[in-house]
């Protein structure tokens, strides 16, 4: 191993090269995925005020679940306050974009579903929005995932993903797991 | 003899005890949340338990053992006594109290929160106000360090802080930025909370707040494994540090990268744009570069060590190397569980990738590994080198403390495997106890049950570990035997002088302060441009 100074400072900037190549690499992978594939985190800024969520707007009981509307867009609303949603069940569609809206009037919430990328945290005062694609049908859980307080590990609901043929609103647009 | 040796043995004792009492605890955990029926499993007791294992081991341990150890090195490696004994005593104090107080109040039930907090869930104002305490005697420390490092180069015009010393510095000096963070949530928002001062809090301003410090405190816990990479590792196998700048640079690169990239934690949070995730997201790729250069340079320097103990070919160094020794033994260990860790970690600041991980078990067995694995591991290490020193004892049963490593080693293995697997099964964080009679997650019993093996492993090695460092204290003949001083790896090329930057901290502080306006000015000012609604008050300490 040849150790003269002018050698190890080279073997350095080698590796160094080689370390911002690797860097690069996750850099634009991660660069690609987020522009050409729309792959970012939820981030959608929209203030909700936590106090009155269950009172006025859109998180009233009414317009809760999922709604169709005439044009077809799905939309499923749900309140993560502590220690359950509201609703507990939940229907949507397969292979259908779905705007999954959330938001809480207490603590901090946050949700997965499992077997799907849908990843959100549920913060008073904002409403956290994912939109998304669910590819199989199933009940699949949607647990919260944050520590909200003692009931945390109760507070679990269920999406129910059923094929189109068998997705049938009301109506008003509206579509529960008791209905479907 | 040390003249710091009752000051670092009372901040390395206090630190281990904590360490394996919240062992206990978390050995218990497992327990709980698993398939298997253990007893005083209700949530109280759990989320207690969470709380009281995390602020443990998070708070407690890391700033203990990061102050006893930063003194260890400032007196052993500048060869210089502290600038102040008495001030380093009142910080101590300072530390001890505030512990005593959090670990009481989280023992009376008044502060479930997680070591994480929550607002607007909010505990008893005395676990607030302690760990305040903790971290104001670690602000203590890091004055001293500053201090003595400015008085050693006073000293010494013109030569280069010893490697050791010039870490630890860059550690204090990181600290103090990190902190900025979690005391502006504490001393103006949550403290005020608990009191009953105010009824709401701005929950998006102390996410973000939290986020600043919630990064680079890692670091602040990894520093002390890197000063003992670099300069003990090397020293151990009987070889030289490849190179000594790089260390500098490393450490440089360590305080200005581990800052400005607190929001990664934050990507599923609604309060955040994606413009400044991304911002972030960017700076933490660049967070992998001290690491991955630390890699190489430790790699060559155990090569050397290999290779003059007669290691010949590609990899027969490595076979070559004192693996009996445990320093070099945890260093290579450690390095094993950093890979995975590491790349873990690769995975969740991936932007959009991490929602496919986030608040799952895939991040528990990320920081397990890295905090566990990585930095408990070279916490083990440096005791076992440093305690002859501190005791005047030669050392004892070098076998019993390689078991122990390996030990520890396995246990973390056991424990994370499964859950990087449960956690990509998208199995959730924080749970009491889980329904394995759901057919969904019916398949999860048995991995959870492996996990419950790792963590019995683990806390056997916990209490070897406490065994093993009490035997130094017990054994009287072994006082007969001369213990060398402490001596830091020597680089290949010991530098005869570095350039300023590669000597101090000035221009990284402002190139620090540049990068934190970039990454962090508007989304904490967004919050004062267009206050959010706030959210009311949850206090968990009181009735009803």
């Amino acid at each position: 191993m040849a150790m003269d100074e002018r050698t190890i400072l080279r073997n350095e900037l080698r590796w160094a090269a080689g370390v911002g190549a690797m860097v690069g690499v996750i850099f634009v992978a991660i660069l690609f995925s987020s522009l050409a594939l729309h792959r970012a985190p939820p981030s959608n800024i929209e203030t909700v005020d936590p106090q009155t969520l269950h009172l006025a707007g859109e998180f009233t009981e009414a317009n809760l679940g999922t709604h169709v509307t005439p044009d077809g867009q799905v939309t499923t609303r749900i309140v993560a306050a502590q220690f359950a949603f509201v609703p507990q069940c939940v229907v949507v569609p397969q292979g259908k974009p779905v705007t999954l809206r959330l938001s809480s009037p207490d603590v901090i919430h946050g949700i997965l579903i499992t077997g799907t990328n849908v990843n959100t945290m549920v913060v008073p005062g904002y409403v956290s929005q994912v939109r998304t694609v669910f590819a199989e049908t199933g009940d699949l859980l949607m647990p919260c995932h944050e520590f909200c307080g003692l009931g945390h590990s109760e507070m679990t609901a269920h999406v129910m993903v059923v094929p189109q043929s068998s997705f049938r609103p009301d109506a008003n647009g509206t579509a529960s797991c008791a209905s479907r | 003899m040390l003249a710091a040796r009752r000051l670092v043995l009372a901040h390395l004792w206090t630190a281990f005890v904590v360490f394996a009492a919240a062992a206990v605890l978390g050995a218990w955990q497992m327990w709980v949340r698993s398939p298997l029926a253990a007893p005083f499993s209700t949530p109280d007791n759990y989320y207690l338990s969470v709380t009281a294992h995390g602020a443990a081991m998070a708070y407690v341990l890391t700033t203990f053992f990061i102050m006893g150890f930063g003194y260890y090195v400032a007196e052993t490696a500048l060869e210089r006594t502290l600038p102040s004994m008495r001030w380093a005593w009142l910080g101590f104090a300072l530390a001890i109290f505030g512990t005593a107080m959090t670990v009481l109040t989280v023992l009376s039930g008044r502060a479930s929160v997680l070591y994480t907090f929550y607002p607007p869930l909010t505990a008893s104002p005395f676990f607030y106000v302690g760990l305040v305490l903790v971290v104001v005697g670690s602000w203590i420390w890091c004055v001293l360090m500053i201090l003595a490092m400015a008085q050693w180069k006073r000293a010494n015009p013109g030569r280069p802080v010893p490697l050791a010393m010039f870490a630890t510095v860059s550690n204090a000096v990181m600290w103090l930025w990190t902190t900025a963070g979690v005391a502006v949530e504490l001393l103006f928002i949550v403290i005020p909370a608990s009191l009953g001062l105010t009824e709401t809090v701005d929950v998006g301003l102390t996410r973000t707040l939290f986020s600043w410090t919630l990064h680079a405190i890692v670091y602040f816990w990894l520093i002390p494994a890197y000063i003992a990479f670099y300069t003990m590792a090397p020293q151990a196998a009987g070889g030289r540090l490849y190179s000594d700048s790089m260390g500098r640079l490393s450490f440089i690169l360590f305080l200005v990268y581990s800052l400005p990239v607190g929001l990664h934690h934050l990507f599923m949070d609604p309060e955040h744009s994606t413009g400044f995730k991304f911002v972030q997201m960017s700076l933490t790729v660049l967070v992998t570069v001290p690491t991955l250069l630390t890699v190489f340079t430790i790699t060559a320097s155990m090569e050397i060590a290999g290779r003059m103990r007669g290691g010949t070919g590609l990899f027969g160094w490595i076979g070559a190397l004192p693996w009996r020794r445990p320093m070099v033994l945890a260093t290579g260990l450690a390095f094993f569980m950093l890979w995975f860790g590491g790349g873990g970690g690769l995975v969740n600041m991936s932007y959009g990738m991490n929602a496919m991980v986030h608040n799952t078990s895939w991040v528990t067995a990320h920081f397990h590994l890295i905090f566990g694995g990585t930095v408990v591991m070279m916490y083990f290490a440096i005791a076992y080198e440093i305690w002859p020193r501190l005791t005047g004892r030669a050392t004892q049963a070098p076998q019993l403390q390689c078991a122990q490593l390996w030990l520890w080693a396995i246990g973390m293995m056991v424990m994370t495997v499964p859950w990087h697997w449960l956690g990509l099964e998208g199995q959730w964080r924080r749970v009491a106890h889980f329904d394995y009679a759901d057919p969904a997650i019916a398949s999860w019993g048995p991995w959870v049950d492996v996990s419950v093996a790792g963590g019995a492993i683990l806390l056997a090695s916990a209490l070897l570990f406490i065994w093993n460092l009490a035997r130094f204290h017990a054994d009287q003949a072994a006082k007969l035997t001369p213990v060398p001083p402490q001596r830091y790896a020597v680089a290949v090329h010991p530098p005869d002088h570095v350039p300023a930057a590669l000597n101090g901290f000035a221009l990284w502080n402002v190139v620090v302060l540049v990068l934190m306006a970039v990454a962090y000015g508007f989304p904490l000012a967004q919050f004062f441009i267009e206050a959010p609604p706030q959210a009311i008050v949850h206090h968990v300490d009181r009735a009803g």
